[in-house]
């Protein structure tokens, strides 16, 4: 018998008929026809915020320089349901932009002129410090590292991390407990909630992605018992997830939201704070809250606190 | 470089798992993609056409997409395990393709009457391939099997996004995303941790390649 020394694959390159390449094309065409006509069907979640007509402001201010521009850049989320979420009409919607709205009309400046541009979590403090973007608001929590580098005006809303388990689990009741119940906890890497969570279960009961998504998919499959992050995040995916999973309900930190601006200056942060203050007396703060997060958190929060300006 | 030398137990934690991940890997890549050769080769056509489907499936996959077959797809048909053997097994089963081909390649460079010697004599197909064939055919592709490993360690980064923790990559992570570390330091220390595990299996490679020279 022979002994089969080579099985070479025989690669046969043959021309490629013409033809081919022009359906390839056409169906190209065909799908990013299909894909721009589902664009127009979006909604837009917009706060009837009345842009006054001309407000004036001390010259050589930010605010100053914006009215007079007309048009302002703002840094939100483009991948966070229920606060700021882009769109298959390429239009970011949610609490943070509907923040981003009641600010920008306090400065005589109308949705339309709002330029939106993405900052995932890294990039916000480079976003501001270079001057690309005029504020921040993208669930940018105020902590001492950040204002080293940055000034917050608000905070305009106060989350917490919390936990999300599957719809039955009753084992669960909050942090205290995942010890006990010897549960995986899964959350993103280099998260201040992966970290956070290490106060109260061991690192090898950690399960690290690079998005929440893969949480919520871990959970459903009973890869991990519970999933955490901040209480407004993990609402997005309860949303999401079409009621397989609940929320546990006992926040276990502090997270204030704050509207990050070039560190410094103090004039801007006072006025976004006036506008804040101006949007939930006459009811703008809670409608924003309600056509967007409200949709899944019953509750309507109050404007927190607000921190001194520095 | 302050970053580096104050979080150096983190660095060698992570240096520690990309070690563990990378040897348990390197193991069963190398049995794993022998056998895999060994089909290739075989006169039994369906194991020369499982060897070669195999070949063509896996080493055509992006690595990203086989991890997540394993992370994502074996627990949605009811296999839940850890993360940690998903993500080693998924690397494995990558990295065993590329074995199979560089193997395959040596089992080509030995010289036919190598195995019609071996086969005159009586030995079956196997003992030919295990006791002739493999033994010289391994020393001719140690070069390349050294590229598939040193490929190998750094594809170990992408486990660390499917649920393996405590991986060299993931430290850069907590440093710079959570603890808010300057980005450029963090990640140098985390190439730093790469070349302290490629450059001497690099060397012990070298190594290993002129000592099991074949005399031409």
């Amino acid at each position: 018998m022979r002994f089969p020394r080579f099985l070479i694959e025989q690669h046969q390159l043959r021309p490629r008929p013409r033809r081919r390449r022009f359906v390839t094309v056409t169906l190209a065409g065909a799908v990013v026809l299909a894909i721009s006509s589902c664009g127009s069907s979006g909604s837009t979640t917009g706060t009837p915020a009345s842009a006054q007509s001309k407000p004036t402001f001390p010259a050589n201010t930010t605010m100053a320089r914006l009215a007079a521009a007309g048009k302002i850049t703002v840094g939100t989320k483009f991948d966070q349901p229920l606060f700021g979420l882009k769109g298959l009409d390429s239009k970011v919607a949610g609490f943070d932009v509907e923040i981003a709205k009641i600010i920008s009309a306090g400065l005589g400046i109308k949705q339309d002129d709002i330029t939106f541009v993405e900052t995932p979590s890294a990039q916000r403090e480079g976003a501001i410090q270079q001057g690309k973007v005029d504020f921040v608001v993208a669930t940018y929590t105020i902590n001492d590292k950040r204002k080293q580098l940055v000034s917050f005006a608000g905070p305009y809303y106060q989350a917490g991390q919390d936990l999300m388990v599957k719809k039955d689990n009753t084992t669960i009741t909050g942090p205290e407990s995942l010890r006990a119940a010897n549960a995986k906890v899964c959350s993103v890497s280099g998260s201040t909630p992966a970290e956070k969570i290490k106060d109260y279960v061991d690192g090898s009961k950690i399960v690290l992605f690079d998005v929440y998504s893969k949480c919520a998919d871990a959970l459903r499959t009973g890869q991990v018992d519970a999933v955490t992050t901040d209480n407004v995040i993990l609402l997005g995916l309860i949303d999401a997830g079409g009621g397989a999973f609940k929320l546990v309900g006992k926040p276990f930190t502090t997270e204030p939201y704050g509207i990050g601006i070039k560190k410094g200056d103090v004039a801007f942060c006072q006025f976004i704070d006036s506008q804040l203050t101006a949007a939930s007396a006459d009811g703008r703060y809670a409608r924003a809250w309600e056509s967007t997060a409200g949709k899944v958190a019953r509750a309507t929060p109050s404007l927190p606190a607000l921190t001194a300006c520095s | 470089m302050g970053v580096i030398t104050d979080n150096l137990g983190l660095y060698a934690d992570g240096l520690l798992g990309t070690l563990k991940i990378c040897a348990l890997v390197a193991v069963a890549a190398l049995v794993l993609g022998i056998v895999l050769a060994g089909f290739r080769v075989s006169p039994v056509p369906p194991l020369r056409a499982v060897g070669t489907a195999y070949v063509t499936l896996v080493r055509n996959c992006p690595l990203t997409i086989v991890l997540f077959a394993f992370a994502f797809g074996l627990p949605e048909v009811g296999v839940n395990g850890s993360y940690f053997i998903f993500g080693a097994a998924g690397l494995t089963i990558y990295t065993a393709a590329f074995v199979c081909e560089a193997v395959r390649s040596g089992i080509g460079a030995v010289d036919t009457g190598q195995a019609e010697a071996a086969r005159s004599i009586g030995l079956t197909f196997s003992q030919s391939l295990r006791l002739v064939i493999l033994p010289q055919a391994i020393r001719a592709v140690i070069p390349p099997l050294g590229n598939v490993a040193i490929a190998m360690v750094k594809n170990s980064a992408i486990v660390g996004a499917f649920g393996v923790g405590g991986e060299l990559y993931s430290v850069a992570n907590t440093l710079n995303g959570a603890r808010g570390e300057p980005a450029l330091p963090v990640y140098a220390g985390v190439v730093l941790g790469y070349l302290i595990i490629i450059i001497p299996a690099g060397l012990l490679l070298l190594a290993a390649e002129k000592r099991f020279r074949v005399a031409r």
